[in-house]
């Protein structure tokens, strides 16, 4: 029987191959869960699980929330706006006073790198990071990764674009390690000043061209132009930017194949992607938010069995 | 290890007929009758008993399904080993519906308690019945108790029975293991 190599889900960094394809087979089963008629499954009734929200999210707290649910844990939300953080209380001591309540685990976005592998060295619980700054966001890459498997039967061997604010962005680097441990070749495309200095060090091909990009690949992953975490001007403005790495449905249609369009959300709708393009059959951009439920289904469940009683 | 054959090929033949005449009885034509079995050893059996009503004799429209367990296991978090989970295919509501559970041995009865519970995700059924190939008497857990039986053994807990089938196994077999 299998069983996941890691006690904690900080990054794809530190999973292998066949995590992720336990976490896929164990998700299958929820995703039939979660279209049943009752779609609750009473596996983590003794559970107690803490979401730590340190910075804004919708997507995926809620999807956090609504796996736990599904799972029948108890639930308690945190959301750093409007808690003692505020009055200048340390990450470990609100996280230790969370825990002295019996908190089994804890789910944490943060808006600095390593905040997740920084508290699983001092704290007694099994984490999953659902974000730490421009880091890893490895349920997001699961989930596209599953989402990719769904859509076209395997990852191995696909060719994945992903296009725009790389270097604001963790679910760009969880996808690269995720894609690249299921054998896909991995494309980074967008503005010079939007691709890390090193990227090509992670055995990825880099093209600036958008044209070039989307002639090469299966499956183009868009990603949203972070400006809330941009200090400085990246490009000159939001219309040249559009112009040169916005999806539309010309470019589309000048492909002579069908790609896969998908987006981690929020959707600019106009900057990076039309609105014809998002709502068009070749995007799988709410497949991916349902199969987020039933991937962090499996990951809190087969964490959660590895936690001692 | 030892082990001791219960059934061989031809005996585990003449009672899957007899459990398929025994359903007959109660079941007629099975209109309202859904056979679900038991992931993952039960499976083989259900799809057995249903190849055999409808081939042997000639029952038409039976309703079959595989339910998973796994995620209703009171054991989760509590054996050495991780649970894993099976599919579960049931393409229809049991609402109403008169449900067998199908399972190859009965134990101590936890399988059959949780199965009740993940069923009920699938509706309210009319009610619901037990048939397993072996049963293991006296080594109950829980008040439950099978109302079709191919063979009742006397095993202890340090004993194992193991049903093997020739689309897995490549036989159709039943042992008694002493472990």
């Amino acid at each position: 029987m299998s069983e996941l190599s890691v006690n904690h889900l900080l990054g794809i960094k530190y999973l292998n191959k066949k995590d992720i394809d336990l976490i896929f087979e164990t998700a299958d089963q929820f995703k039939e869960v979660i279209n049943r008629p009752i779609k609750k499954v009473p596996s983590l009734r003794d559970i107690t699980i803490a979401n730590l929200f340190f910075e804004n999210s919708t997507r995926t707290k809620l999807s956090f929330e609504l796996a736990e649910k599904r799972l029948s844990a108890d639930v308690i939300n945190f959301s750093a706006s409007q808690s003692s953080v505020k009055k200048g209380e340390t990450l470990i001591d609100t996280v230790n006073n969370i825990l002295s309540m019996k908190v089994d685990m804890v789910v944490m976005r943060h808006p600095n790198p390593g905040a997740g592998v920084f508290l699983s060295k001092h704290i007694n619980a099994s984490i999953i990071n659902a974000g730490d700054g421009a880091h890893e966001h490895p349920t997001q890459a699961l989930l596209d990764s599953y989402s990719i498997r769904e859509k076209l039967g395997s990852v191995k061997g696909k060719n994945v674009v992903i296009i725009g604010d790389v270097l604001h962005s963790r679910v760009a680097l969880s996808n690269i390690y995720a894609l690249q441990l299921q054998g896909a070749n991995v494309m980074v495309c967008g503005p010079k000043t939007l691709l890390p200095k090193y990227i090509k060090d992670l055995g990825v091909k880099v093209e600036t061209n958008l044209q070039k990009a989307l002639a090469w690949c299966d499956v183009a992953n868009m990603l949203r132009v972070q400006n809330e975490r941009m200090d400085i001007s990246y490009f000159p403005t939001t219309r040249e930017y559009t112009q040169q790495f916005g999806i539309n449905k010309e470019l589309l249609d000048n492909l002579n194949k069908d790609i896969v369009i998908m987006h981690p959300g929020p959707i600019n709708r106009g900057v990076e992607i039309t609105s014809d393009v998002a709502d068009s059959k070749q995007a799988i951009i709410l497949d991916q938010v349902e199969n987020g439920v039933a991937i962090r289904m499996a990951v809190i469940y087969l964490l959660a069995s590895k936690i001692k009683q | 290890m030892s082990q001791k054959v219960l059934l061989n090929s031809k005996e585990v033949n003449i009672t899957l007929h007899r459990l398929a005449c025994q359903l007959i009885e109660n079941h007629d034509d099975f209109s309202n009758t859904v056979l679900i079995g038991i992931q993952p050893r039960g499976k083989f059996l259900a799809d057995r008993l249903a190849q055999l009503l409808s081939q042997e004799y000639n029952i038409k429209n039976i309703q079959l399904g595989h339910l998973d367990i796994t995620f209703f296991r009171d054991d989760f978090r509590r054996g050495e080993k991780p649970l894993e989970a099976n599919t579960t295919e049931i393409n229809f509501i049991v609402e109403n519906k008169d449900v067998v559970f199908i399972d190859d041995v009965l134990y101590t009865g936890r399988s059959i308690r949780s199965a009740l519970t993940a069923i009920q995700s699938f509706g309210r059924p009319n009610n619901i019945e037990l048939l397993t190939l072996i049963d293991r008497r006296f080594s109950r857990h829980l008040p439950i108790q099978p109302n079709y039986r191919g063979r009742q053994v006397d095993a202890i807990d340090l004993q194992k029975v193991k049903v093997n089938w020739v689309e897995n196994e490549g036989e159709d077999t039943v042992y008694l293991i002493d472990k």
